[in-house]
């Protein structure tokens, strides 16, 4: 029970505020103190973890390439393009994208989105320009908004990939599964994904309508 | 053949410049701060793999302090005028979305093509890690395509790929200390214990009640672990198969299949799960840390509910 201290330490942390980084080396620390290990033993096992996945740190080289695009107007012109179209509407928008994610994860094409390539530079502005055209965006309607777009990708992204019978999570529970003696097929794990896929399609895109009610509810207060 | 490791030297060389800058920002009275931060993940980056583990570990460590007691301040900045962008937007038009378009089609077509290449009887890119070496290649080319196409001066990738950097700060390590925290976690047996908490409270008298406790601690130790992947051979051993399959005869391909997505919904509203629910808040410049989690968490548990009804009624 007492290894759960880490657990707790990460709860408190993370409620008042505290930086995260520090929040998890104390929770680390405290956790492998619960066990038994020593402090040594503790700092080579974050550094060794922290250095077997810096996979996760390459999507910051996209970084440069998204600075050159802002620095000449890439958000302005996702803005100029948006402003054009009548029919968007913030929901409306991300609907669409949130439709897009989901079947190219499906297809197993996940890297054609994420945070820093897709919602940064692209994705958010649009949404934003689309409720800007009805006048200036009060700060925390664009932070709303921005919010809901990286939601989108996340939940596009999770719900969709579990279709495609060669992602990660398949494959993991394929080789859980054989361990404990069960032989199963990805294309039968993957067809059981369907329903969910459709379930969060709909109560998400219901929300973002919800969304478009509220901005428009929003803006007639305003005026 | 091409590795992940090359791959690492190139985002190295990257955060190495952005310390390098911050080194030379005299406008930025915590400048050294800064230059130490992200030269400390750069050298992860470019010898992590060949410095000892306690090393790494104190390189972390100096990360941690440096960007926890007082935090770390953006440099200087000479980006574009508001004029200068909507000005840039007017000339090149949609000519501005190639490039962002060229990382995922060069990532996807990478993945894809270059999967089967041999090159003098050995694998042109480590087929395990080809995803990951398109996307530095969708970059490359990106940044190749931009030059050809805007004509910016030649400094400005790293000048506003460190302004980006600042305004990301801290965030950018979070993901990699949360999976360090995670083989803390698992050397210590937090596994175990969540599993066993949750078999003892929930009382597994019907099948329905352990399809309930399966989706449930599915989510819940997804949100302590911050990763589906983590709670699913623990919850499956721990409750999964002994109750719902063994126990009830419940269909293992059904449970395994929903109970998979029952954690994603876990993952949706958890902090631990930075890479997806923290950096955007730091990438799209939100004040609130948990402004992701608040827009997230209803579908989640929405979702979360359907995958347990609908478990009941295949799995059996």
């Amino acid at each position: 029970m007492l290894v759960l201290s880490g657990v707790l330490v990460i709860i408190v942390g993370f409620l008042i505020g505290l930086n995260p980084l520090l929040v998890v080396t104390v929770a680390g620390l405290v956790t492998g103190l619960a066990a038994g290990l020593d402090p040594i033993a503790i700092l080579s096992a974050f550094g060794k973890a922290f250095v077997a996945n810096r996979f996760v740190g390459i999507v910051w080289l996209v970084l440069p390439v998204i600075g050159v695009l802002e620095h000449t107007g890439l958000r302005e012109r996702a803005q100029a393009l948006i402003g054009r179209m009548h029919a968007a509407t913030a929901g409306r928008l991300l609907l669409a994208y949130l439709l897009v994610r989901q079947s190219t994860a499906a297809l197993g094409l996940t890297s054609l989105g994420g945070q820093a390539q897709m919602v940064r530079p692209l994705i958010a502005p649009m949404a934003e320009a689309a409720e800007e055209r009805h006048g200036p965006l009060p700060e925390d309607t664009a932070h709303l908004i921005r919010a809901h777009a990286a939601a989108v990708d996340n939940i596009g992204v999770f719900f969709g990939e579990d279709i495609f019978i060669a992602i990660g999570s398949l494959l993991l529970i394929k080789a859980v599964l054989a361990d404990n003696g069960i032989q199963v097929q990805p294309l039968d794990l993957s067809v059981w994904a369907i329903p969910t896929a459709v379930f969060a399609f709909l109560v998400h895109g219901a929300r973002l309508m919800l969304l478009d009610r509220r901005l428009a509810r929003c803006r007639g207060k305003q005026a | 053949m091409i590795g992940l490791e090359s791959v690492y030297i190139l985002t190295g060389l990257m955060f190495g410049a952005y310390a390098l800058q911050h080194l030379f920002d005299r406008s930025n009275p915590r400048r050294w701060r800064s230059a130490s931060f992200w030269g400390a993940y750069a050298v992860t980056f470019i010898a992590g793999s060949y410095l000892p583990d306690v090393v790494n570990g104190i390189l972390v460590l100096a990360m941690v302090i440096l960007a926890g007691f007082g935090g770390l301040k953006p440099g200087a900045t000479r980006t574009s005028t508001p004029e200068q962008r909507l000005d840039g937007s007017r000339r090149f038009g949609n000519l501005l979305f190639v490039p962002a378009l060229v990382i995922p089609a060069v990532t996807v077509i990478g993945t894809l093509a270059l999967k089967g290449v041999i090159v003098a009887g050995r694998p042109l890119v480590d087929p395990a890690q080809v995803t990951l070496i398109s996307l530095a290649l969708g970059v490359l080319a990106a940044l190749a395509v931009a030059f050809a196409l805007l004509r910016p001066p030649v400094g400005t990738p790293l000048r506003e790929g460190r302004r980006l950097i600042d305004a990301v700060s801290w965030a950018a390590a979070l993901p990699q200390m949360l999976a360090a925290l995670g083989a803390v976690f698992v050397l210590s047996g937090v596994g175990k214990v969540v599993a066993s908490l949750v078999t003892s409270t929930v009382p597994m008298t019907s099948g329905t009640a352990a399809v309930v406790a399966y989706a449930v601690g599915m989510a819940l130790f997804t949100i302590v672990m911050g990763n589906a992947f983590a709670a699913f051979p623990v919850m499956t051993a721990g409750v999964g198969l002994p109750l719902i399959v063994h126990q009830f005869g419940g269909n293992p391909v059904t449970m395994s299949a929903l109970g998979m997505l029952s954690g994603f919904c876990g993952t949706l509203m958890t902090p631990m799960a930075a890479n997806f629910n923290i950096v955007p808040v730091a990438l799209l410049e939100l004040p609130d840390r948990w402004a992701v989690i608040k827009v997230q968490a209803l579908t989640g548990v929405l979702i979360l509910a359907f995958n347990i009804v609908l478990m009941t009624y295949v799995v059996f």
